[in-house]
């Protein structure tokens, strides 16, 4: 795009295309007080004159954005300064103004769908299209700005701490208003307008600023992220529904974190994941009290995860230790196999065809709620005059497990262990000849990932009431794997972030789910296309994958220096 | 009786310095071609060894059976004393450490994180430690960082700790795979053609590290084709054709082997006149 309208042309109209384009930036203002739509069943009720719905006010904020970004720039380069520079005015608003235009026909399109046809979209509908065209015309043919250098500005440490504060509050809040849009449509617009933002901070340099922020209060960013996510319950008003979701996307992460610490830190593909999970979920459900479990053994709950990890990690090092001198393609066979081993057999373990342990195809229902630390996981309480339901007490005790697994992700990684696992990824033959023990860390990996998806099993046992075999099929395996890498491979943030998506997007949207295999593969496509290391991309796996790139490399190698601070052994501290 | 005295005094301090490394009667054979054949090589404890031959003698091969890359198909190599383990890695923990012809880095981790990972044997950190923090975990981490940016100054690549390995020159990454190597604590160092693509500059260098290596004590054994370099550095040379020792002896007496100088540029005196191919053999010594 950069290249299809010569510099000449840019520079000589320069002054028409901003005013055509702030033009389509006051259109679209403009049309937030228009309805966009005839009825009021589409999105959340766009119909009013003069009255703007909370997502047309979120549209507004996109438009006022291009305004100012196209208008600011004209008070001239001495009044602006180093603001001038720092700062990738002509950039961002080429990047504004394409992300609003998006949003805006997502929720044109949404209307239209929604309501029955193009008919039912009203003249603010179509005047925000009108503007987003002209913008997005008119801003590529401003001259590109250099790259924003804002990261190199000196702050002071207040400032990067309340951002960083105020931050992880809009994350909150953004995450419950998501949540809370029944209407798919509404979904797809919100959605779509948190990627717009985030494109645009990221290109205006506010994200450069705040990754440097984050590295130099990585204690204050740690805290303050889970001290929202605990908040969050409190955002539902009781509401079952979304914290039920919320539980299973924390299940799902806490399981793709473990899977992250084979195929991310030591480069093993495993495909048949899920079984670690299905074997904690087994465990603790046959050591409940459930009626229809075997067994007469109901040890506290502590003692069942513990249980719950150790079995799976003894399944970890059972396939692991015949099957990890092979590697790459023959490695994922085996775990495929090992993944539907799993669940035939869990099938047969029913009396019939084995000894009756799970009671085959009908699982083990009726696992009644945790009572645990003193206290039942299924009644529900008020704290603070809301009501705190069930699952939101299993979101909070998974909250735990996440925090666990985070820091024995982390603090693994930045070791001798994790120094030897890059080293195998790197050129295990290499590896083997420095003095590494190759297998053993490549098991332990195996053995500890294991550990980890059994205990976030044990406690999806209970979460979900029954455990059955069909639960565990290659299909989640697959949606695993899928998570760590469209996520970022090796990355704690990328994998949170890609277990989301992923988790979330076919419980929000209904009509998505008959397509989700369709929309994930070609997702996953693309981003093996455009970006192989994922959203959230390690500076070393980035490296891998992009081998040619000298300027790269330059470039992490500096972010390596920087973020070494906070790894230094000297400085006395509990990372996460 | 027949045997002169300074023979007989070199014997016996041959015998007085240990004998580290014994390799007897080493054959290795794939399938019908044997590269190694029958080679007999023993190193002292501080001693330099220098291992020449044309392409394709069977040298690198050689290395590998002695570091436990692959398994000989006869003969018997034992290490101090003890017969050679199985497994590279555990060869390492014996003491013995290589470099490799081509350089192999890890190439997206630092100088600093290369040179830690040959620590990996002489340290004990587990997991346990690791997860939770201990302070075997902490201790070793501090202790393996200076040792790590010692050994970097001792290679002579000070300030580039933090440099990724693929970013540094290539001599510089020739001396950070011997810094590398030296980190696993070796009592024997290997070094595949450390010199390859160097300028006769960097060469010198090399030499110099080479012998302050060998001032601290260890035992090189070292494939070389630049037989000036070779020359200088070493105790004794070996010189391997067809998979075979064609001759082992101090320096001077290898150099001017009619032999060793057929086995590289072809026989001088062979009639008719010398054709233009003999030439391109001479370019490799």
């Amino acid at each position: 795009m950069n290249t299809v309208i010569p510099d000449r042309i840019k520079i000589a109209y320069r002054y028409p295309a901003r005013a055509v384009g702030a033009a389509g930036a006051l259109l679209m203002l403009v049309s937030i007080f228009l309805p966009w739509a005839y009825g009021t069943a589409a999105l959340d009720d766009m119909s009013y004159y003069g009255a703007p719905s909370p997502l047309q006010l979120c549209f507004g904020v996109l438009a006022l954005t291009v305004l100012a970004l196209l208008t600011i720039p004209l008070v001239g380069k001495q009044r602006l300064g180093k603001w001038a520079k720092v700062l990738a005015w002509n950039t961002t608003a080429k990047t504004a103004s394409i992300t609003a235009l998006i949003t805006a026909a997502i929720a044109v399109t949404s209307v239209a769908v929604e309501l029955g046809g193009l008919l039912n979209v009203e003249i603010g509908g179509w005047l925000v299209i009108f503007g987003g065209v002209a913008a997005v015309a008119s801003t590529l043919f401003l001259p590109d700005s250099p790259e924003p250098s804002l990261d190199e500005v000196k702050s002071p440490k207040w400032l990067q701490i309340l951002a960083i504060v105020v931050l992880m509050a809009v994350a909150l809040f953004a995450a419950a208003f998501a949540l809370g849009q029944v209407d798919a449509g509404a979904f797809l617009t919100f959605g779509s307008f948190l990627v717009a933002v985030v494109m645009v901070l990221r290109q205006f340099g506010v994200f450069g600023w705040l990754g440097m922020a984050a590295a130099a209060n990585n204690r204050v960013l740690v805290i303050s992220a889970f001290v929202v996510a605990f908040l969050f319950p409190f955002t539902q008003n009781g509401s079952n529904a979304n914290m039920s979701i919320a539980a299973q996307v924390l299940i799902f992460a806490a399981t793709a974190l473990g899977l992250n610490i084979v195929v991310g830190l030591v480069g093993l593909l495993d495909l048949g994941y899920i079984a670690f999970l299905g074997a904690g979920a087994f465990t603790a459900a046959v050591l409940s009290e459930s009626a229809y479990s075997h067994f007469n053994f109901h040890p506290p709950f502590i003692v069942t995860v513990l249980i719950s990890g150790l079995v799976a990690s003894l399944l970890g090092l059972i396939i692991g230790a015949p099957t990890l001198r092979v590697s790459g393609d023959y490695l994922a066979i085996v775990t495929l196999a090992f993944g539907e081993i799993f669940r035939i057999t869990m099938n047969n373990l029913d009396g019939n065809d084995g000894p009756d342990i799970t009671n085959g195809s009908n699982g083990i229902p009726d696992i009644p709620d945790l009572n645990a630390f003193g206290f039942n996981f299924g009644q529900p309480h008020v704290i603070l005059g809301i009501d705190i339901g069930r699952f939101a007490n299993y979101y909070w005790l998974m909250l735990l497990v996440i925090a666990l697994i985070i820091v024995v992700f982390t603090n693994l990684n930045h070791s001798r262990i994790g120094r030897g696992w890059v080293a195998i990824r790197e050129d295990e033959l290499a590896a083997e000849a420095m003095g590494v023990n190759t297998f053993a860390l490549k098991l332990l990996a195996f053995a500890g990932g294991a550990f980890l998806a059994g205990v976030a099993g044990a406690v999806k046992a209970h979460h979900d009431v029954s455990v059955t075999p069909d639960q565990f099929i290659f299909l989640e395996s697959a949606f695993l794997l899928a998570a760590v890498v469209l996520g970022g491979m090796g990355t704690v943030m990328g994998v949170l972030i890609g277990a989301t998506i992923l988790k979330l997007l076919p419980e929000k949207l209904r009509f998505f789910s008959d397509y989700r295999l369709l929309l994930f593969g070609l997702l996953m496509v693309v981003m093996m296309r455009f970006r192989p290391e994922g959203i959230v991309a390690d500076e070393r796996r980035q490296l891998e994958f992009h081998a040619e790139d000298e300027e790269l490399a330059e470039e992490v190698e500096e972010e390596l220096i920087t973020h070494k601070a906070h790894l230094n052994p000297e400085r006395e501290v509990f990372e996460l | 009786m027949g045997i002169p005295v300074e023979e007989a005094i070199k014997q016996v301090q041959t015998m007085d310095r240990n004998v580290l490394l014994d390799a007897r009667n080493v054959t290795m054979q794939f399938g019908g071609l044997i590269a190694v054949n029958d080679v007999s090589l023993q190193v002292h404890s501080g001693e330099i060894v220098g291992l020449i031959g044309p392409n394709g003698a069977g040298k690198t091969t050689f290395f590998n059976c002695l570091t436990g890359l692959y398994k000989p198909t006869f003969g018997t190599v034992t290490f101090d004393g003890k017969p050679l383990p199985p497994k590279p890695r555990m060869v390492v923990r014996e003491g013995m450490a290589r470099t490799f012809q081509n350089i192999r880095l890890f190439h997206n981790m630092t100088a600093i994180e290369n040179v830690m990972v040959g620590m990996y044997t002489r340290t004990h950190t587990s997991a346990i430690d690791a997860v939770f923090r201990l302070p075997r975990h902490r201790h070793e981490e501090i202790a393996s960082t200076r040792r790590a940016q010692e050994l970097l100054e001792f290679v002579g690549l000070t300030g580039v700790g933090d440099t990724l390995s693929r970013n540094l020159p290539y001599g510089d990454q020739r001396r950070l795979e011997i810094a590398r190597a030296l980190a696993t604590e070796p009592k024997l160092l290997l070094l595949d053609e450390p010199t390859a693509g160097m300028n006769p500059q960097e060469t010198r260098q090399a030499e110099e590290l080479i012998f302050k290596i060998r001032d601290l004590g260890l035992a090189v054994l070292v494939i070389e084709h630049d037989m000036r370099f070779i020359f200088n550095l070493c105790d004794r040379v070996s010189c391997l054709v067809r998979g075979a020792v064609l001759v082992e002896g101090p320096g001077e007496v290898v150099q001017n082997d009619p032999r060793v100088i057929e086995a590289y540029i072809g026989s001088p005196a062979t009639p008719p006149a010398p054709t233009t191919d003999s030439a391109g053999g001479a370019a490799d010594a």
